[in-house]
């Protein structure tokens, strides 16, 4: 049975007013603009450029990680580990220094181990596709950080800013804007660049909705998650390299709850634990967010492990609702297979 | 001869728990072997009562993974529950151990229930559910305490002797072990005898039959946690009786522990396998490890380490076996 | 005392924005095994569902025993002595045949559960269907047939008077359909009625008295099984004539593109030649776990082969995964389409352009009008009914999204290509538009493999026939030579040292 008549597809999108309100990044930018009022009427100076950037350099020291974990969470994966590859790289940064290796070597040190710890999550994962990102990356996140504890013990390796070059990687400005500042707008667009206009973005997404589909369409699956795992560890080094600089002093259990700032970062930015979906820019505008949430809890002077619960429930809150939507579409949307032509 | 001893391979390589048992005693031989005060009965003794935390809060878990879930909020929710047991002890708003270790329980019940519920009714993920949890019932801990301990000279006398004490068993054992022994007595038989017990594998096992079946799995789910938390309750009085005090940071890292004990213990991460024995013994090896590492020269510092590459081991080698049992069944297909 | 047991009418089943059932009635006899047939989204699936208490009709009335009831859920249908066996089989892997019978009506006393008792009733189920394992047994240590056995078991051990089955023999072999008609009749001996949906003619022949036609959510006819034919049947279903349902091109036969000697994998096929040439459709056909879809997936690199060579234009080539083959030009369209081949969340074109993305970037960054023209050609050139190339594959029906497949694998440059089942799940009309697609495809040149289990497919479609048997090649046909007696004896003739070769003109 065949048409006579050509059947003409349509290649163009319907563009929508009400789309565009609606996104979730819109909702984010409102997010953010309340935060923002909030702080400004705790504190008088909050609006003066200067402290602004200071106040942002401290979380953007973390938020370098959230890049790769929305990729790691699009390919529908997780990282757990990241708190103690920043760890333990710093660790290792900390003691190849104050064991007499110059500054330059040691950083070299530091991204390598962050780039090895990712590596072995990836090769794991990928040797052994039974198992679960989950339960590898719990385990890695305990034994990575239990190899820094191993080496430091309980006690802290510093003297870390006495390097000025290195000192001046975290707290250096150009016209007034620090230099991580600009490092961090840098991997944001590239990134984000990636994610959404390459083929290997779009394989990502490809991956995050059906592994299988994947392979069978011959898109290399277990390497590029071996890539991203790899590139999650190498951007804890960086992480732990300024995390040196800002602080100078380095101990096993620094960088806890990483891994729940992260996370949080990329699932409130719209990035789907499920995997498959999510926008990058909103990972962006949330990093700035929750950072800038810290920040001003911070200047009411609410403790760390407060401002961990506070962000443990946004997190919470911000998978919830989705969920509590999709419920409510999936009873629109049940509708029997085969039957639409 | 041969062949007896191929089927008997055969029988240990398909009885986890046999295999289990004997990986327990060659450790503790060996252990033994580098240090004969390791198969003392004080020091078992000692082992037993300083793990009963960690072995008792693994049936909590293991109920958690049976279903496919889990539960990284465990160990905070026993700082929640341990916390605010005591600091009501402390506070006068009672006296009897009996009534702590209730009041724990029920808010680690409490906890647990929230857990459930965000995880049924929220639909969130267990990893994401849980990670976001045992920060808020973690930061929860510090805030009731103000950050402070709740020392010793604030207990009563009766709760600073109970862990100490035979009471509860008359004299046969240390109470804390006594109630270890119990619990895992009384969750065999709920796992093997009891239609909740076998529902709970069910879920595991394929929970779009169990639906089917009329099974309301969102109870389940929400039951299975609502458990964990009480466990967690549970050893949050165990813990601060153990130690005679209770700290906002007490039982960190534990979740790893009992997951590592369940991992050990043949518990499937996917759901559906598992037994009680085997959490057991899963358990056992965990405390044996904890025990005998100082004994033999290990430093303290090593044992998370230590923890992290047990837990990497085991789920590779329960993966390697999963190979391996899947070529041979092909290997005896004829074709 | 109405003279049926269960009987339904005039029921209407709206899922938001569709119609799934139009008014449709239904009357079984006591005692009756009456099939139900209609082409895949003809509403079966969803009837049953209603039947068993999974769905709440909008309108409409059922009675059982002549009195009217409703069921909130399926626990009361069960209760009422309905239960169904479905396609997939849903049971539980790690616990025993026992349990998996018995979940969720244990024998319990006094809250604890009577393990003895249980396995004993269950053994005494089992032996009533001559099941050949105990109910000790690890339900994933089962065969498909026989995990369909303990369903059945399932529902006799709640006391079921109806018994629902769907789509039954879809997974079986011969033997094994064999002996579930056998089961079937004794239960029905033995006062049971039966209810079953099956796409196999031969199934409804061998079993029932009468058979119930539903079309497009309608009900056209119930009809005796005796007096109807199978271009009547046929025609119930379809609503039309298919006169010339394959229209395969006498096509010029081209050079060898593919060979492939000894190929073995220890535990899924061994020692497999064959070759194909430009212009040929070459079938595999066979009873279900003869290792053709093992075969071919080594083809495209899914899985690794143990031994054997593979000649590809000429020269040996070693496939180690699905990039190696795409750059061959070897394509697959997998057996389930939803599972392994499409992206149901993304759009039509989305998922065309997907294994050939390079191709529409420069430098590996993506431009998407350069695809959207290319995904609206190839989807144009398979006639996919969208509107447009945003529309979600999930929307589609089964016939479109195998046809969304089919433009995905010829976005690559093909000289092979091997598909899977092309037309299961397939309604006829969609059917006959592959056939046409395949045809044409042949008649440019590309050489294809089809593996079937439709006889009428393969003995339409094919120039040459391969016919399996576990894990071997057992025979090789030429169009005129096959037959379907003749495929059906290869496909059942196990461990043959020679292989059948019967060439035709």
């Amino acid at each position: 049975m065949t048409t006579q008549v050509k059947r003409n597809i349509v290649i163009e999108k319907e563009k929508s007013l009400k789309s565009l309100f609606l996104r979730w990044e819109t909702l984010l930018i409102i997010l953010f603009i309340v935060v923002n009022i909030m702080n400004a009427s705790i504190s008088k100076n909050y609006l003066n450029a200067s402290n602004l950037f200071t106040a942002i350099s401290t979380f953007l020291v973390k938020g370098f990680i959230a890049f790769p974990m929305a990729y790691i969470l699009v390919l529908g994966d997780i990282d757990l580990s990241v708190g103690s590859t920043v760890a333990l790289s710093a660790t290792l940064l900390g003691v190849s220094y104050n064991a007499g290796l110059p500054m330059g070597v040691a950083v070299v040190i530091a991204i390598l181990c962050g780039t090895l710890c990712g590596l072995i999550n990836g090769i794991i994962l990928t040797r052994f596709t039974e198992l679960a990102a989950m339960i590898v990356t719990l385990g890695t996140m305990t034994l990575y950080r239990g190899i820094a504890e191993m080496i430091l013990g309980s006690q802290s390796t510093g003297g870390l800013q006495n390097v000025t070059w290195f000192y001046n990687l975290y707290y250096a400005r150009i016209a007034g804007i620090p230099y991580i500042f600009i490092i961090f707008c840098i991997l944001a667009v590239v990134f984000g660049f990636v994610l959404h206009r390459t083929t290997f973005g779009r394989y990502l997404y490809a991956i995050g909705n059906s592994r299988v589909v994947a392979h069978y369409s011959g898109i290399p699956v277990q390497t590029i998650r071996l890539i991203c795992f790899t590139l999650v560890g190498f951007v804890c080094g960086i992480s732990a390299i300024y995390y040196a600089s800002w602080m100078g002093t380095v101990r096993f259990d620094i960088a806890t709850g990483y891994e729940l700032e992260a996370i949080s970062m990329v699932v409130l930015g719209g990035i789907s634990t499920a995997g498959g979906k999510g926008n990058f820019p909103g990972t962006v505008i949330s990093i700035f967010t929750i950072g800038l949430l810290k920040y001003g809890l911070g200047l009411i002077n609410v403790n760390s492990q407060t401002i961990l619960m506070i962000i443990g429930a946004i997190l919470i809150v911000v998978v919830t609702i989705p969920n509590i939507r999709t419920q409510k579409n999936v009873m629109k949307a049940m509708k029997p297979t085969a039957k639409s032509c | 001869m041969q062949t007896q001893m191929k089927s008997l391979f055969k029988k240990l390589r398909s009885s986890r728990e046999l295999s289990l048992f004997l990986v327990l005693a060659i450790l503790c031989i060996a252990v033994q072997l580098r240090n004969n005060t390791f198969l003392t009965s004080k020091t078992i003794n000692d082992m037993l009562k300083n793990y009963s935390t960690t072995i008792t809060l693994s049936l909590g878990m293991m109920s958690v993974l049976l279903i496919g879930g889990i539960d990284i909020s465990v160990a905070s929710s026993l700082a929640f529950s341990g916390m605010c047991a005591s600091l009501m002890m402390r506070d006068g708003v009672y006296s009897s151990t009996l009534v702590m270790f209730l009041v724990s329980v029920g808010i680690g019940l409490l906890c647990g229930m929230v857990v459930g519920l965000v995880i049924t009714k929220g639909k969130v993920l267990p990893i994401i559910a849980t990670l976001g949890l045992t920060n808020i019932f973690r930061g929860a801990t510090y805030i009731v305490s103000g950050s402070r301990w709740v020392s010793a000279y604030q207990f009563q006398s009766a709760f600073k002797q109970f862990a100490q004490t035979n009471t509860l068993s008359f004299g046969l054992v240390n109470n804390l072990v006594f109630i270890t022994i119990v619990c895992y007595a009384v969750f065999f038989v709920i796992m093997k005898w009891t239609r909740f017990g076998r529902r709970i594998y069910a879920v595991g096992s394929n929970p779009e039959a169990a639906s089917v079946s009329g099974i309301n799995i969102s109870a389940i789910k929400f039951a299975v946690y609502s458990i964990a938390g009480a466990f967690a309750g549970l050893t949050g009085a165990m813990y601060t009786a153990l130690y005679a005090s209770a700290q906002s940071d007490m039982g960190m890292g534990m979740e790893m522990d009992v997951i590592a004990a369940c991992v050990i213990g043949g518990v499937s991460l996917n759901g559906g396998q598992g037994s009680v024995v085997g959490v057991l013994l899963g358990a056992l090896t965990m405390a044996v490890i904890g025990k005998a590492l100082p004994l033999i020269g290990v430093s303290q510092f090593w044992q998370t380490a230590i923890k992290g590459l047990i837990i990497l081991t085991a789920i590779i080698i329960n993966v390697l076996t999963q190979r391996m049992m899947r070529k041979n069944a092909l290997k005896e297909r004829e074709i | 005392m109405s003279e049926y047991i269960l009987e339904l009418c005039n029921i209407k089943k709206i899922f938001p924005g569709v119609k799934a059932l139009d008014g449709v009635n239904f009357q079984l006899k006591a005692g009756e095994i009456h099939a139900l047939m209609g082409e895949n989204g003809a509403g079966k699936s969803t009837f049953i569902k209603v039947i068993t208490g999974v769905h709440h009709a909008e309108d409409g009335t059922m009675f059982l025993d002549g009195k009217k009831v409703e069921f909130k859920t399926p626990l009361d249908a069960q209760r009422a002595g309905i239960a169904a066996i479905y396609q997939h089989v849903t049971s539980y892997p790690h616990l025993s045949v026992a349990e998996n019978i018995f979940m969720g009506h244990e024998s319990v006393k006094g809250g604890m559960i009577q393990w003895k008792e249980m396995h004993k009733r269950a053994d005494a189920l089992l032996s009533r269907l001559n099941a050949e394992f105990s109910s000790a047994a690890l339900m994933s240590s089962l065969s498909v047939a026989q995990q369909q056995m303990v369903e059945i078991a399932k529902a006799l051990s709640m006391d079921a008077r109806i018994i629902i089955m769907d789509e039954p023999t879809a997974a079986l072999t011969r033997g094994e359909s064999e002996e579930l008609y056998r089961i079937s009749e004794k239960l029905r001996d033995e006062g049971k009625s039966i209810i079953f949906i099956s796409h196999r003619l031969e199934d409804m022949y061998r079993l029932a008295t009468r058979v119930t036609v539903f079309r497009d959510s309608n009900y056209i006819g119930t009809y005796q099984v005796a007096e109807i034919t199978p271009p009547e049947l046929i025609k119930a279903m379809v609503g039309r004539e298919i006169k010339e349902l394959f229209p395969k091109p006498d096509v010029e036969i081209g050079e060898e593109v593919l060979r492939v000697e000894h190929l073995s994998r220890a535990g899924y096929f061994r020692d497999v030649s064959f070759s194909v040439r430009a212009g040929e459709i070459v079938g595999f056909t066979g009873l279900v776990g003869a290792g053709r879809t093992e075969v071919m997936q080594t083809l495209f690199g899914i899985e690794r082969y143990d031994s054997g060579k593979i000649f590809f234009e000429g020269e040996e080539i070693h496939i180690r995964k699905p990039q190696d083959a795409m750059r061959r030009g070897i394509g697959l369209l997998t057996e389930d389409r939803q599972e392994c081949g499409l992206i149901l969340d993304w759009g039509i074109g989305a998922n065309i352009t997907l294994p050939e993305l390079r191709k529409y970037a420069k430098r590996h960054v993506t431009n998407e009008k350069v695809e959207n023209v290319a995904a609206k050609q190839l989807a144009e050139s398979v006639d996919v009914k969208a509107v447009t190339i945003f529309d979600k594959a999930s929307s589609l029906s089964g016939g479109n999204q195998q046809k969304v497949v089919v433009a995905k694998a010829l976005g690559s440059d093909l000289k092979l290509l091997i598909m899977d089942e092309p037309t299961k799940g397939v309604d006829v009309g969609a059917k006959a538009a592959i056939y046409e697609i395949m045809g044409e495809l042949a008649k440019q040149g590309l050489a294809i493999i089809m593996i079937s289990s439709e006889m009428p497919e393969i003995l339409g479609m094919s120039d040459r026939v391969y016919v399996m048997c576990d894990g071997r090649v057992t025979g090789e046909l030429g169009r005129g030579v096959a037959s379907q007696e003749v495929i059906l004896e290869l496909a059942m003739a196990k461990h043959s040292h020679h292989a059948a070769h019967a060439q035709g003109e």
